[in-house]
């Protein structure tokens, strides 16, 4: 890849050929590590969550009361229309064991963003707040100024992606707690108990799905040059 | 810039598709006892790490209920016919041999145990209630069996229902075969006259209504664990 690189950079510095026509100056801005991190994660989630909900259905407890409206997780007509009922020995076997994946590939990702030093350009720092907010008021077309972003990402970036490693090893956490609650007796303990767990484990869910939607938005928003890096690497300067 | 992306994306593509491939090969491959083999085996492998990292020292929160609460009753699996508590026996089997046949009076003439526990039932849902009985490792004193076998099944009168667990847990401080709940006789929905409470592992395994128990080294079979549930179902 590196090879392509310097060549590309020849090409653009105009030391071909004079006929070829200009190629546009690229730049490396997400390592091949990071997005296999990225890509594996993508569809180990998805099925997390699949399989999380056909066992979320057995005992399906969870609602949010807005005066007299109860909007239940789920109604019932949800899981029949979708084919998600009945199902809980089938959500079992795919959680329990797709779980591997999903954490061993989380925890390689954090591994690599520490060793590699990468951390330092998604961690929230000072300034990282009031950034955050700056990109939130831009992006509702509330303030014509564009946000600062004097690094790779902005501030509201640096609080999402650092946030939803949290979720990650919460999710992780909780739901050993909920596998295993009479031999990580400790663990449970730690997080407030059995139902505590669950209940985390349940919306940490939900926020990834809210991540998901928000994700997407903004890549679509950002174009195809951004969304080109994370599937090759590079973008156009 | 073209070339990276194409060469990207067509590795993506490649790697998308292989990872389907195997999604779908595990999906529609051949079913043991109810799920795909590969997603069995995987049951199994987590079985057989965690029973390797099981310590009988560790307990359920002991939360029990106010006595004379009503126990959650989730099932009538195997004990939906009535039955005669005063003829009730329960039997004992080594491997196929009947060894022992025993009335609720005998049980109670062992030293008798007074617990409380959180119990986790598969569904997600957990309970608590205190619970008394004899502990199955007094038990198995009582009728002369040693840890030579490696598992325990256990069989509603009918035989509809059954369950097999492994002998580590039965032996474990908190398994017990339970005439009380809640400081009340077990009700017939609860599981009278006899029943097991096992609270390492999830309801499911916890039969109500004991007709027999066999100690075997052959695996004795198990009704949820056919139906693709995970066998080991410990917690």
């Amino acid at each position: 890849m590196d090879k392509v690189y310097r060549l590309m950079n020849i090409i653009t510095m105009g030391q071909t050929t004079p006929t070829s026509p200009p190629e546009p100056e690229i730049a490396l801005k997400h390592r091949r590590a990071s997005r296999w991190f990225h890509w594996t994660n993508f569809p180990l989630l998805a099925l997390m969550i699949w399989s999380g909900i056909l066992i979320y259905w057995a005992n399906d407890i969870y609602h949010i009361d807005a005066g007299d409206y109860r909007l239940k997780f789920f109604p019932r007509g949800w899981y029949t229309a979708l084919g998600l009922d009945h199902r809980l020995a089938e959500g079992m076997a795919w959680h329990f064991f797709l779980q591997w994946f999903f954490v061993l590939n989380g925890v390689a990702y954090v591994a690599y963003t520490v060793f590699s030093g990468e951390w330092r350009q998604l961690v929230p720092r000072r300034g990282t707040f009031r950034d955050a907010w700056l990109v939130v008021l831009h992006d509702l077309h509330l303030r014509k100024t564009p946000p600062p972003q004097p690094q790779k990402y902005n501030g509201a970036q640096r609080i999402l992606y650092t946030l939803i490693i949290f979720f990650g090893v919460f999710s992780t956490l909780t739901g050993y707690v909920m596998f295993k609650p009479v031999q990580l007796y400790w663990l449970r303990e730690l997080l407030g108990g059995y139902e505590t767990a669950r209940f985390l484990h349940f919306w940490l869910a939900v926020g990834y799905v809210l991540f998901f939607v928000l994700h997407v938005v903004q890549v679509a928003r950002a174009g195809w040059n951004n969304f080109r890096a994370m599937v090759s690497g590079y973008e156009v300067k | 810039m073209r070339r990276l992306t194409a060469r990207s994306l067509m590795l993506g593509g490649l790697v998308t598709l292989l990872a389907l491939v195997a999604f779908l090969a595990i999906r529609t491959q051949a079913h043991d006892n109810g799920i795909p083999w590969f997603l069995r085996t995987a049951h199994d492998f987590n079985g057989r790490l965690w029973s390797g990292l099981f310590s009988a020292q560790r307990t359920p929160p002991k939360k029990g209920a106010p006595a004379a609460t009503k126990p959650r009753v989730n099932g009538l699996l195997g004990i939906e016919a009535p039955i005669d508590v005063r003829t009730w026996r329960l039997r004992v089997y080594t491997e196929d041999k009947l060894v022992k046949t025993l009335p609720l009076a005998g049980l109670k003439l062992l030293p008798q145990t007074n617990t409380a526990t959180q119990f986790y039932c598969i569904e997600g849902w957990s309970t608590q209630f205190s619970y008394a009985g004899v502990k199955f490792s007094e038990f198995m004193k009582s009728v002369g069996i040693g840890g030579q076998y490696k598992y325990v099944g256990l069989e509603t009168p009918d035989g509809k229902y059954y369950v097999s667990v492994d002998l580590d847990s039965m032996m474990h401080p908190m398994t017990l075969l339970a005439f009380e709940m809640n400081e009340q006789p077990l009700s017939n929905d609860n599981g009278a006259p006899l029943r097991l409470i096992i609270p390492i592992k999830y309801g499911i395994k916890s039969l109500k209504r004991i007709g027999t128990i066999r100690f075997s080294n052959t695996r004795p079979p198990d009704y949820w664990a056919e139906r693709g549930y995970d066998w080991y179902s410990g917690l």
